[in-house]
């Protein structure tokens, strides 16, 4: 029995974009990303350029699971930030409920505003996607609910 | 655990490929990565060993095409088949939509498979899924190697809800796209039960 699926409706979506922007914007980031903790992309926001932002999900959720593993074993709950520090670009993930924030910044930034920046928009990211996924539970107006079987098989043809 | 983000139109699911050590999990990925057009999937990440064994997870995003105004993204994983890495498994089955099971048709693999099966079960339990009800696909594989089980014995030992069957050569791609349609067809209509 998979989850219920999460519906993100398009105001949600640019709800959730307009606070990653206003974070990226605050942090001197260079982007911003949203992450469900099963990799999912949810939004990004920013210098995004070649940057393969679905691998990168996937990724950081691995890493955060990898670490709440460990955190597991000695006897913690998770390690709720994790920062990795490059010689020009460095991330720091912060885990928000079932959310995990990266944000992807430069020399123009430091680790310590970008997490003072984080953690303070962690509250309202968390209740909006408490919201969203209420919202999904009751409301299961999914566009695959009339889904016939003739359009199943069409995406393999 | 499925996403649908009505903005950009997508919607995202999440397929495990899971099996005993070289059974062929990545097999199959390196399959569909290289016969897939570039634009239709992502990158394939290994985080493999040195000696190219699976050591956390490969990764894959692949796009199946729209339905109904939607394009429909199946982000592929692999698990570590290797026993002593069952921490990693148990995480990359977090939020599975589907689970394609790859058994190794040979004859002295017979208890691997029974061992990874078992523990696939006791995973998905431990992330609150029941194999019985998670779509799910057995897919034989290596069924060109001279020393395998028939496909009706293998079956009858692993099969466990009368779910699809797939006999497979995943190195040269037999049964592979076979096996995907089938795991992403019962995710497809698992989501139009709501």
């Amino acid at each position: 029995m998979p989850d219920t699926p999460i519906l993100l409706r398009e105001q949600q979506y640019h709800q959730i974009k307009a606070v990653l922007a206003r974070l990226r914007m605050d942090a001197s980031a260079k982007a911003v990303f949203l992450v469900d903790k099963d990799g999912q992309e949810i939004a990004s926001q920013g210098e995004l350029g070649n940057i393969d932002t679905t691998s990168l999900a996937s990724l950081a959720a691995g890493n955060v699971a990898a670490t709440g593993g460990m955190a597991a074993l000695i006897g913690e709950k998770e390690f709720p930030t994790l920062s990795h520090e490059g010689d020009r670009e460095s991330i720091h993930i912060s885990v928000v409920g079932r959310l995990l924030l990266v944000v992807l910044f430069d020399d123009r930034s430091s680790l310590g505003l970008v997490k003072l920046r984080s953690k303070q928009v962690s509250h309202q990211l968390s209740t909006m996607f408490e919201a969203i996924t209420e919202a999904s539970t009751d409301d299961l107006d999914s566009p695959f609910a009339g889904i016939t079987d003739e359009d199943i098989d069409s995406l393999f043809n | 655990m499925t996403f649908i983000n009505y903005a950009s139109r997508e919607i995202n699911c999440k397929i495990v490929y899971y099996g005993p050590g070289l059974c062929g999990k990545t097999t199959n990925l390196q399959y569909i990565f290289d016969s897939t057009a570039p634009q239709a999937r992502g990158k394939l990440i290994s985080l493999a060993t040195e000696t190219d064994r699976t050591l956390f997870f490969d990764f894959m995003p692949l796009e199946l095409g729209t339905v109904r105004g939607f394009k429909t993204r199946f982000h592929l994983y692999t698990v570590p088949g290797q026993v002593f890495y069952d921490a990693s498994r148990k995480l990359i089955l977090k939020g599975v939509d589907g689970v394609v099971f790859v058994a190794d048709s040979q004859e002295e693999r017979m208890d691997a498979n029974i061992e990874s099966l078992y523990n696939l079960e006791e995973n998905l339990l431990a992330q609150g899924y029941d194999l019985m009800k998670v779509p799910y696909v057995l897919q034989l594989n290596k069924r060109d190697l001279p020393n395998i089980v028939p496909a009706n014995e293998l079956t009858a030992e692993l099969l466990r809800k009368g779910e699809p069957v797939v006999e497979a050569v995943a190195s040269t791609g037999a049964g592979v796209f076979d096996t995907l349609k089938a795991v992403a067809k019962q995710v497809l209509t698992e989501l139009r039960k709501g």
